[in-house]
C-alpha cells in the first residue's frame, strides 16, 4: 500500500516534469552551455587536478539548480492538498528518489558532454561512475531537504545557495577525493573506504531528511 | 546572586592563564614554547563545540516539546559558539604560523572543517532572520541546525581521520595525549578545559536571561 503510494507520487513528479518540457530542456541547455563555456575558457586541460575540480564545480552548480527547485513549485493550495492526502515520509521520499534518479541521469549526461568537449582523463571508469552515481544521489538528498527549508523561508534562490553550500562541502570533498583516485587509476583497496563513506553518507542524509521533514511539513 | 560555578570559572581561567605561562613544559622540536598554546587554543575549541552541541540539544528539545524557550536557548548557544570560534581561530593561526610556517593552509581538514562550521552557523543566522513568524522560524531553524550539525560532525570528526592532517592525532601524527602531555601540563590543561566551558556557560546564561526579558517585554 505504502510502496504503491510512493511509486504513484514518484510517477506524478515525472509526469509534471515531462509535461512542462521547458524546465527539463532548460536544464539540458544549462549543462551544455556551462560545459561549452568552460571548454572555451580552458582551451585544453592538462592537469588532472584541474580537470577534476572543474568537473565537480560544474556538477555542484547543476545539482543546486536541479534539485534546488524541487519545492519551488509547491504553492500554498498544493501544500494543503498534499498535507491532507499524503504522509510526510512518503512525500519527502518521493521527492528524494525522483531527484536522485533525475540527478544521476543528468550527471552522467554532464560527464558525457564534459569528456566530449574538454576531454576525458579517467583511467578507472567503473570507480568514477560509481563515485558519480553515489554522489549525485547524496547531493539530491541534501538538496531536497534544503529546498524544502528554503521554500518555507520566502523561497529565495540565494538563501538556497547559502544554506546548501556549506552542508554539501563534506560530500563534495569525499567525491573529489574518490574521483581523483579513479582518475589516477589507483587500486580499489586504496579508495574503497571513500566509497563506503559516500554510501554511508547517502543513508545518513536520507534518514535525517525523512526524519526532519515531518517538522517542516506542518504550517 | 553570584553562583559558585561562576567563581570557579573565573578562578580556573585566571589560574591557567598565569600558570600556563610559568609551568615547566617538555622541550620538543618545532613546538618549543608554543606548546603552551595547548592551554589556550584547545580549551577554546572545546568550549565552542560544547556550545554548538548544546544548540543542537535544545533544537531537538524544541522539536519534541514545541516550546519557544528551547529555541531561544538554541539560538543563543549557537551565537556563543560562533563567538568562541574567533579566539579559537586567532590562537590557532598564531600557533600555525610558528610551527607550520603559515597562518592558514587549505591542506588541513580541521582548518577546512572550521571554515565550514563558521559558514554553516552564519547561514543559520541568515535563515533565522529571513523568517518573520516566531513559531515557524523556531521549527525551521531547528531542522537546519540538526541537519547541519550532523554534516559538520562528519566533516570534523570522521574525514580528518581518513586523510592526512597536520593536527596531532590524525593521519599518523601522534596525539598529544600519547607522550607529549606530561603531568605538569595535565595540571593546567584539564582545569583550562573546565574553566573555558564554564565561562561559555556563564555567557550563555546571561544571553539567555537577556533574551527572555526582551521577549517578555515585547509580549507585554
Amino acid at each position: 500500500m505504502t510502496t504503491q503510494l510512493l511509486s504513484q507520487l514518484i510517477k506524478k513528479e515525472f509526469l509534471l516534469e515531462f509535461r512542462q518540457k521547458s524546465t527539463l530542456a532548460g536544464i539540458l541547455v544549462y549543462i551544455v552551455a556551462t560545459v561549452f563555456i568552460s571548454a572555451l575558457c580552458f582551451k585544453k586541460i592538462i592537469h588532472p587536478t584541474v580537470w577534476n575540480a572543474l568537473f565537480w564545480t560544474i556538477f555542484m552548480f547543476i545539482a543546486v539548480n536541479v534539485s534546488g527547485k524541487s519545492f519551488m513549485q509547491e504553492t500554498k493550495g498544493k501544500g494543503l492538498y498534499n498535507y491532507l492526502y499524503y504522509h510526510p515520509r512518503q512525500f519527502i521520499l518521493s521527492k528524494i528518489i525522483y531527484n536522485m534518479l533525475l540527478m544521476t541521469l543528468l550527471s552522467l549526461l554532464t560527464f558525457f558532454f564534459y569528456s566530449w568537449f574538454v576531454g576525458s582523463m579517467v583511467q578507472d571508469m567503473g570507480m568514477f561512475l560509481l563515485a558519480l552515481v553515489f554522489s549525485s544521489s547524496a547531493f539530491s538528498g541534501v538538496l531536497s531537504l534544503m529546498s524544502a527549508i528554503a521554500s518555507k523561508a520566502n523561497n529565495n534562490i540565494s538563501l538556497m545557495a547559502i544554506l546548501s553550500f556549506p552542508v554539501l562541502m563534506p560530500l563534495l570533498l569525499v567525491s573529489v577525493k574518490l574521483s581523483k583516485h579513479a582518475m589516477d587509476g589507483l587500486a580499489w583497496s586504496v579508495s574503497y573506504k571513500y566509497l563506503l563513506i559516500l554510501i554511508m553518507l547517502n543513508f545518513v542524509v536520507v534518514a535525517l531528511a525523512t526524519l526532519l521533514f515531518s517538522y517542516l511539513w506542518k504550517e | 546572586m553570584i553562583k559558585w560555578w561562576k567563581i570557579t570559572a573565573a578562578l580556573l581561567i585566571l589560574y591557567t592563564l598565569v600558570w600556563g605561562m610559568l609551568t615547566p613544559v617538555p622541550h620538543l622540536n618545532i613546538l618549543y614554547e608554543t606548546i603552551r598554546n595547548l592551554f589556550y587554543h584547545v580549551p577554546i575549541w572545546f568550549a565552542m563545540l560544547f556550545q554548538m552541541g548544546l544548540s543542537v540539544v535544545f533544537a531537538i528539545k524544541h522539536l519534541s516539546k514545541n516550546d519557544i524557550q528551547s529555541d531561544m536557548i538554541s539560538n543563543q548557544a549557537a551565537q556563543t559558539g560562533l563567538f568562541f570560534a574567533l579566539p579559537g581561530l586567532l590562537t590557532g593561526c598564531m600557533w600555525a604560523k610558528f610551527t607550520w610556517g603559515t597562518w592558514w593552509t587549505f591542506e588541513d581538514p580541521k582548518l577546512n572543517g572550521v571554515a565550514i562550521a563558521v559558514l554553516i552557523y552564519l547561514a543559520y543566522f541568515i535563515l533565522r532572520s529571513s523568517i518573520d513568524d516566531e513559531q515557524k522560524r523556531a521549527r525551521i531553524a531547528a531542522v537546519y541546525n540538526i541537519f547541519a550539525f550532523v554534516m559538520m560532525f562528519v566533516f570534523i570528526m570522521i574525514l580528518p581521520r581518513l586523510t592526512d592532517s597536520l593536527h596531532p592525532g590524525n593521519g599518523g601524527n601522534p596525539a598529544f595525549g600519547k607522550y607529549d602531555l606530561d603531568n605538569n601540563m595535565r595540571l593546567v590543561f584539564y582545569p583550562a578545559v573546565i574553566g573555558w566551558v564554564l565561562l561559555s556557560l556563564w555567557i550563555l546564561d546571561i544571553k539567555k536571561r537577556l533574551t527572555f526579558l526582551t521577549h517578555a517585554k515585547n509580549e507585554a
